[in-house]
């Protein structure tokens, strides 16, 4: 084909599309598996979380995805998981009491463990994202209208941009720097975080994320964090989960951070926030590009509010590991690989 | 949010040709494998794909096309205003309660033509948030049909076509497009009244001035009445999240509605709980409820009402909400394991004065008037100088207690009596009645009815009663709960019309056999008029060509009703029955198979004779 009837009908093709778009995933006549199928066999994946909240505008439910037939249950960490009581009702009506498994701080996600088995799941693969302008399906428990055995609500939608989280600096405060669906879609309800977003043939390719305001605008945001960052923050958590657990004598255990060249304020409080003092010349926390002031908030992913957390968080790395810790620097989260850890000092 | 230049440089390409490639897969017009990041180049390239989009697109331009005509922008002066739709060809609109609530009687309507038509408000159902108006002097409307919302599934295509933000300055309605977010979902009343059950959730754009508007499939088939959205801390505007009230709910209220009456909703009598098991069960139950008298008790599991499962105690209130006040439905409840079916009368959810009051002050709520001084106007609304209606509503409105509008309650009374006069011609015979034929168990009866008297000779004993007054106690045959004032008044009704029963009104409609609910598609639903005479208090049932189906007679308010069916028999003239069955509560009084109806002349002395 010739490049100007290709240019011509890519015109013809760019005009009918916004309309060709919209409109035809909505006429759907003669699919095979219609839209309703597609929902229903989804919604079935999809959990209501109910915890703490109900306050000060702060809702007491959200959503879930399961993806794991035993049970493990991706959502949003939020203040309803805050709760000594978990629940999570399935499609079916079914209620689960839920362990909250771990919390990947940097991603703002959380799996919850229910005691199922043979449950409808996902499955969370890391393919490649979206193209912008897909149409997908966004399931939640909006406004909590879904109870007991109800199913969550669909809305229909479409990718509208591929962006990190943070392209408008300052705007969407927000932990999580990476790249985000941002959804032609009225997703950024209450109850709606934690909900699938799912692509015409019902696979996972998003959760959707937390309530976002723009500080600038006033303008909620509408989006969803991409399945391959889900994959990557299950992993993390359950990995975290199988370490074990620090030691009863935990202060016996403590690795100083010096041993990688990382000098932390003098821990003077119950809990000294873990900022950084400074680093060691040519050290393995120097190379890494920390920096005076950093406040490290997680170490491998796990949180830590105090010095000494930071120390227990590294205790747990076994000697070898990668040793990642993520700081707040200026407002923004900043991930600082320090390489493997040596065989430390310990005091 | 803004995209990056390079983004937006890199993808733009991709995003044509991927667009195209899934728009193609969904109309169907080749087996395309949707994911794909393969299938777009050869897709764009093919010139018989785009007229098979520009088809469908088509079709749909003219479904919505069509939908849009039904439409109708509502004034309710300087209080607003909002949508409706055209449901019949002389008229009749739907719109929400809260809608022309501040317009009163009286309100202007502008249709999709450009026109601007008087309306006047015929029917209310305030805790439904329904109202019916009809646009005055046109004839030849297009109108939308009820679908059978029960089959509306999620993620079916609709849209709303309405007057957001009452932008329609041309009187042309605004579309805006979605999916079904949810289906059976329930929304709680704004305190007593607004309750939304088993409504309709969709991402259609909702926003205020749709309140009213028709909701439609994707066949342009009117699927429910949009009236509320969820909207918190978002501000009033639409996120994606709006209800309208099902076409089913609307269909069972739609006769209730025409009779000009203020509609009220219905109570079980009993409130339920769930235990700790997640079981339905009874609560507590009012001893003077139909569900009592027909054996629900306390902690009895329920199971299903109104042919629709109840697994929770929103579902209950879903069903419950769609269904008038009056209705009889099956229920189905479990004791000791046990399942059981009863019929239960659903009671009124409110008193009638209760009812007014509520409308009345939503009235002076929604209407700010210039501030009053108490002490002058201890009842400002009554002070209040009410505008002169327009001419042309004027003459088609009249205010009486437990009615929104009276005179559309004459005319229905009206249309069904030509129907019942036109159903049994034999009917106009003057003198006595006398039918007789043999009992289910084989015994012989016979029965006499005339102007001036009534007799039931059965081989228990024989009845008669004096029919010149009006009744005013039941009459008997003991164990019947008024047979013969049932019969005398059915005489009554086909030889001298509704008008002469005593006070007579359009009821509504119920359905022809409780039994048959839970399937829109099947369940027919009959007029029904009212007569009421001293304490006895009679409905009777018409099917659709005027033959009385049905009696029920209540000697006395809150007692079982004498309940009278007529089975036509297939060799004689319309309207003149076969078998007459008659039940009093739970048991079956009898089953009179008629052999015979014979017409006495009028004054030729007593007719028959006590045998």
């Amino acid at each position: 084909m010739n490049d100007g009837l290709r240019r011509g009908l890519a015109s013809v093709v760019r005009f009918l599309v916004p309309a060709a778009c919209v409109w035809c995933g909505l006429g759907w006549p003669a699919e095979a598996v219609t839209p309703g199928e597609t929902i229903a066999a989804a919604a079935r994946k999809v959990v209501k979380v109910y915890g703490a909240g109900g306050i000060r505008g702060l809702e007491a439910y959200q959503s879930g995805v399961l993806v794991a037939p035993d049970g493990q249950v991706v959502t949003v960490a939020s203040t309803v998981l805050d709760a000594d009581d978990i629940d999570c009702v399935l499609d079916d009506g079914r209620r689960f009491r839920a362990t909250l498994r771990g919390i990947d701080p940097r991603r703002e996600l959380a799996v919850l463990k229910l005691d199922g088995e043979d449950l409808p799941a996902f499955v969370l693969d890391e393919s490649p994202p979206l193209d912008v302008g897909s149409r997908v399906f966004a399931l939640s428990n909006l406004f909590g209208v879904a109870v007991g055995d109800e199913r969550v609500s669909a809305q229909h939608g479409v990718i509208a941009a591929l962006v990190p989280l943070a392209a408008r600096r300052g705007a969407y405060e927000a932990p999580f720097r990476g790249d985000v669906y941002v959804l032609d879609c009225t997703t950024n309800n209450p109850g709606s975080p934690g909900g699938a977003l799912i692509d015409r043939q019902g696979r996972l390719v998003g959760l959707l994320g937390k309530e976002l305001r723009s500080s600038a605008s006033g303008v909620w945001l509408n989006y969803a964090i991409p399945v391959a960052e889900l994959a990557r923050a299950h992993r993390d958590i359950m990995a975290g989960e199988a370490m074990a657990p620090p030691p009863a004598d935990a202060a016996a255990a403590m690795i100083d951070p010096l041993v990688l060249g990382l000098v932390l304020v003098p821990d003077l409080l119950d809990k000294t926030p873990p900022f950084v003092e400074s680093t060691l010349p040519d050290s393995a926390a120097a190379r890494a590009g920390l920096l005076p002031d950093d406040l490290v908030v997680a170490v491998n992913g796990l949180a830590v509010s105090s010095r000494s957390a930071v120390r227990q968080a590294l205790a747990v790395v076994a000697e070898g590991d990668p040793v990642r810790v993520t700081v707040i620097r200026g407002g923004a989260i900043v991930d600082c690989d320090l390489g493997a850890r040596p065989a430390g000092v310990r005091r | 949010m803004s995209i990056e230049p390079r983004h937006l440089r890199r993808r733009r390409g991709r995003f044509v040709a991927r667009a195209a490639g899934v728009a193609v897969a969904a109309i169907g017009a080749a087996a395309v494998a949707a994911r794909a990041d393969d299938a777009p180049e050869t897709t764009a390239r093919g010139g018989a794909v785009a007229g098979e989009v520009l088809a469908a697109e088509r079709q749909r331009i003219d479904v919505i096309a069509r939908a849009a005509r039904t439409a109708l922008a509502i004034f309710a002066g300087e209080a607003g205003g909002g949508s409706g739709v055209l449901i019949s060809a002389d008229g009749y609109a739907l719109t929400n309660f809260h809608v022309v609530q501040p317009a009163g009687v009286a309100m202007k309507c502008g249709l999709s033509d450009g026109s601007v038509e008087d309306a006047v408000l015929v029917g209310l159902d305030p805790t439904g948030d329904v109202a019916l108006v009809k646009v005055v002097g046109r004839d030849e409307l297009p109108f939308a049909e009820l679908a059978d919302s029960d089959e509306v599934e999620v993620g079916d295509f609709c849209f709303a076509a309405g007057n957001p933000f009452l932008l329609a300055t041309d009187l042309r309605p605004s579309i805006s497009a979605g999916i079904v977010s949810g289906v059976h979902r329930y929304q709680f009343p704004a305190g007593t009244i607004l309750e939304y059950a088993d409504c309709i959730q969709v991402d259609a754009a909702i926003n205020p001035g749709n309140s009213g508007g028709g909701l439609f499939d994707a066949r342009g088939r009117l699927i429910g009445v949009n009236g509320r959205a969820s909207f918190e801390k978002r501000g009033r505007v639409n996120v994606g999240v709006g209800y309208a009230i099902s076409a089913n709910q609307l269909r069972n209220f739609l006769g209730f509605l025409k009779g000009g009456r203020l509609v009220d909703h219905a109570t079980l009598g009993a409130t339920v709980g769930s235990d700790a098991d997640g079981r339905v069960v009874v609560s507590d139950i009012l001893e003077s409820s139909d569900a009592w008298r027909r054996g629900l008790r306390y902690d009895d599991e329920i199971v299903a009402v109104a042919g629709r499962a109840v697994r929770t105690v929103n579902a209950l209130k879903n069903v419950l909400g769609t269904l008038p006040a009056g209705w009889r439905v099956p229920l189905v409840f479990r004791r000791a394991g046990r399942p059981q079916q009863i019929i239960v009368r659903l009671a009124a959810l409110h008193r009638p004065a209760e009812l007014a009051r509520i409308v009345a002050a939503q009235d002076q709520e929604q209407k700010p008037g210039p501030p009053q001084d108490p002490e002058k106007n201890p009842e400002p609304a009554a002070d209040q100088p009410t505008p002169p209606l327009p001419e042309k509503v004027r003459n088609l409105h009249e205010a009486r207690p437990g009615f929104t509008n009276h005179h559309f309650n004459l005319l229905e009374r009206e249309r069904v009596a030509e129907r019942i006069a036109m159903s049994a011609p034999w009917a106009a015979v003057e003198g006595a009645w006398v039918v007789r034929g043999r009992l289910g168990t084989g015994a012989p009866f016979r029965i006499v009815l005339s102007a001036e008297r009534g007799l039931i000779d059965l081989p228990t004993g024989t009845t008669e009663v004096d029919a010149t007054g009006e009744l005013d106690a039941d009459p008997g045959p003991p164990g019947s709960g008024g047979l013969l004032a049932a019969l005398l008044l059915w005489r009554r009704l086909l030889v001298e019309g509704p008008a002469r029963l005593g006070r007579t009104s359009y009821w509504g409609t119920q359905p022809r056999d409780p039994r048959s609910l839970g399937d829109a598609a099947t369940t027919e639903l009959v007029d029904v008029l009212e007569a009421s005479a001293s304490a006895v208090e009679a409905r009777f049932a018409m099917g659709p060509d005027g033959v009385v189906i049905g009696i029920e007679l209540w000697p006395a308010p809150d007692v079982d009703p004498c309940d009278v069916r007529f089975e036509p028999h297939p060799g004689r003239p319309s309207g003149m029955p076969g078998v007459i069955e008659v039940r009093h509560g739970d048991r079956l009084f009898g089953t009179f198979h008629v052999e015979e109806i014979t017409f006495e002349p009028a004054a030729s002395g007593p007719p028959g004779g006590a045998s």
